[in-house]
């Protein structure tokens, strides 16, 4: 590929997402849907730093909530004194407090984390997640114990006319953090570091021979990221108004595995897509069933099973079919797919909710789907779900080897074109 | 010294328990290369299983028939899902397994709720077997230590002594050779993972009544067999072992010391110890106690 800087796509790309940012309020109108765009952009900054290890370091981590947790209590700590009135900073750059907080643990944490790789740093990136979280709640003078610190973010004179009371500067804010830490995170793929983590990740036997230190590189970049881990937590913790030890949690190190593997490992953009996709699971999802994190966890295996390169790579893998003019050849097999999915999921919903609804004491046994009511307690309530579930697999089976037989005659055929 | 021999023999009991968990985890690891994340989960699932089988036909039941399902579970995960992962590379079975952890927690929040449930240590069990010194040491204990010997020991013959023990040990080197020679490798792969389920089933069955079975216990768990993997050694069952009794005796003794330091008691640090050895061992000695290799 040629290098090429001034590459207009790219712009146009970076252009359009920055318009993004700034219509999306206006798009999606409403308290909820604001919410839930605050969260998609911390989100976004915290899953790409966190492919700043796994993707490009290739660093499976199991602890990173370490760093944006602990950029997060710095910065409440500095909140709550600039409340007292003993310090005066304005509030749109206190995630670079968090990020610097972040990046001082990292200094501190990464230097036994990357020591080794692969799942030995795995297991140690948990132990010391582990660790730090129960630090926490051993000092609850300093971190507030379960219930957390909780503080106010409107503070001192506005600056620049920004109180950061209405929910929208906080968009914005976040809005501004995200898309300069996207670009800052970008920009480092294309140094040296950048690509020396990639060596590193595809062959550090390699990378060594050609006079790298691979554990200096892995360190370098496991602080970078935790720089960025330490703004989004700050910016969480501007959010929220309340920082806890779930904010160091190995829940919050899973959740953030979860988005960005489900956005895409392999490509600098899928960690955003996991993230957005991710919000909208835990927070519009979750006010719907109490499976939602079944149903996250499920969404996440079948990935791990059958794309492994995330949604990020699906939707790269259309390209080429999409520029030679051939899509419409797989919308049918696709639509059969993703109706075969579709009735598969009815059935194991409708599973797993009779599940719950006879484990949850109080809680009513009926179900009323399509005006259609069942009752948990009877056999053919189990038996119509379960026939939903097996026929939506069999007709899935089926239809997922359609499109495999369409998707590789048409690879066939483009790529004797090109050749 | 009664507070020290008793302490001594708790600390022995948790750290059999925590043997056994983590002596499958070492087999599957340096067998498959997989670190199965999900361990604990079924540690966790062989708990609530003797939990239902228990209330419905007893505890000897239980005792058997748990663990077999556990084994059965873990051998269709491996038959279903890691083997389908496998081509993708240890990272994604990793995560598969990671997965699974999440999976197999929300089912057991879905089928047996949010709180512990009442899985109690059986009449014949519950009592005192000795006194020492005045304070008793309960039959459970004693029991525990005694079904993880006996497993130990078992698995330790089986391993040495059969026929399929010695293909087990030689696939964990020569997987090639030994597919060369007419064996079903991937057939063995699954059969060590769901002993290797089965065996945590097990430790469930007997841990799951003396501590408590709740859905959060394969979390509380899960992390300190990871530490023992990485203090013993990856892959070193003798350094399981000692590692194990280490960290066992370890947390007994620190949960049940009443000294304190700078206003901090021990009991408070208990939690934080075994991550703390696991990062002094990695700064001093970086493949573990027993480890043979660095990487």
């Amino acid at each position: 590929m040629k290098y090429a800087p001034l590459y207009l796509g790219r712009w146009m790309l970076w252009g359009a997402s920055a318009l993004l940012f700034a219509v999306a309020p206006h798009v999606f109108k409403g308290g909820f849907a604001l919410t839930l765009l605050t969260q998609m952009g911390t989100l976004i900054i915290f899953a790409l730093s966190y492919n700043m290890l796994l993707g490009q370091g290739g660093m499976l981590s199991f602890g990173h909530a370490v760093y944006s947790g602990l950029g997060a209590y710095g910065v409440v700590h500095v909140l709550n004194f600039m409340g007292k009135g003993s310090l005066v900073f304005p509030v749109s750059l206190l995630p670079l407090v968090g990020g610097l907080a972040g990046l001082a643990f990292g200094l501190l944490f990464g230097y036994v984390t990357t020591r080794r790789a692969g799942t030995t740093f795995a297991l140690i990136s948990l132990g010391i997640g582990e660790m730090v979280f129960a630090c926490v709640l051993m000092f609850p003078g300093l971190f507030g114990g379960e219930a957390g610190i909780s503080t106010n973010r409107v503070v001192g004179q506005p600056f620049l006319g920004l109180s950061f009371g209405p929910a929208l500067q906080v968009y914005y804010l976040v809005a501004a953090w995200c898309f300069l830490s996207m670009a800052a995170m970008f920009a480092l793929t294309q140094t040296p570091l950048g690509r020396m983590a990639n060596a590193v990740r595809d062959n550090p036997e390699r990378a060594e021979f050609v006079g790298y230190n691979t554990q200096r590189v892995r360190f370098l970049q496991l602080v970078l990221s935790s720089f960025f881990a330490g703004v989004s937590g700050a910016l969480s913790c501007i959010n929220f108004e309340i920082v806890s030890a779930e904010n160091v949690s190995a829940i919050r190190s899973g959740g953030v595995l979860l988005a960005t593997y489900i956005g895409g490992v392999p490509f600098f953009f899928g960690p955003i897509i996991g993230a957005i996709v991710f919000v909208f699971f835990v927070v519009a999802l979750s006010g719907f069933t109490r499976a939602w994190l079944l149903y996250l966890g499920l969404f996440f295996v079948l990935m791990v099973m059958y794309a492994p390169g995330g949604i990020a790579a699906l939707i790269v893998m259309q390209f080429p079919v999409i520029r030679a003019g051939r899509w419409r050849e797989l919308l049918g097999p696709y639509a059969l797919a993703a109706l075969a999915a579709l009735v598969a999921l009815a059935g194991l919903i409708g599973l797993v909710e009779m599940v719950y609804r006879l484990s949850e004491p109080g809680a009513s046994t009926v179900l009323t789907v399509l005006g259609v009511s069942f009752d948990a307690r009877g056999a053919a309530s189990w038996f119509t779900f379960a026939a939903v579930l097996a026929a939506g697999l069999a007709a899935l089976r089926l239809a997922a080897r359609r499109v495999g037989e369409r998707w590789s005659a048409l690879q066939l055929e483009l790529q004797s074109r090109t050749a | 010294m009664e507070f020290f021999l008793v302490q001594t023999l708790n600390g022995i009991s948790y750290g059999l328990l925590l043997f056994m968990l983590s002596s499958g985890l070492t087999l599957v690891f340096s067998l498959m290369g997989v670190l199965n994340f999900a361990h604990a989960s079924f540690y966790m699932l062989g708990a609530y299983f003797a939990y239902q089988v228990s209330v419905k036909i007893g505890f000897w039941p239980a005792l058997v028939v748990a663990p077999l399902l556990a084994g059965a579970l873990g051998m269709l995960v491996e038959r279903f899902g890691l083997r389908q992962v496998h081509k993708h590379g240890h990272v994604a079975e990793l995560l598969f397994t990671f997965g699974l952890a999440y999976l197999i927690e929300e089912a057991v929040h879905l089928i047996w709720g949010r709180a512990a449930v009442e899985y109690r240590v059986p009449v014949e069990l519950d009592g005192p077997l000795f006194h020492i010194m005045g304070s008793q040491y309960p039959i459970y204990r004693g029991f525990m230590m005694l079904v993880s010997v006996a497993m130990l020991v078992s698995i330790w013959a089986a391993l040495t002594r059969t026929r399929i023990g010695l293909v087990i040990q030689a696939a964990l080197t020569h997987p090639q050779t030994v597919e060369a020679l007419g064996h079903n490798v991937p057939r063995v792969f699954m059969l060590v993972f769901g002993g290797g389920a089965a065996l945590a089933g097990l430790a469930g069955v007997i841990g799951g009544n003396a501590f408590v079975t709740e859905p959060g216990m394969a979390a509380a768990v899960g992390p300190i067999i990871f530490v023992i993997v990485v203090v013993g050694g990856m892959g070193s069952l003798a350094g399981a072992f000692v590692a194990s009794l280490l960290i066992g005796c370890m947390q007994t003794f620190a949960v049940s010391l009443d000294w304190s330091l700078a206003g901090i008691s021990i009991a408070q640090v208990a939690p934080v110890l075994p991550y703390l050895l696991m990062v002094l061992l990695l700064i001093f000695r970086p493949k573990g106690l027993m480890g043979t290799r660095e990487g």
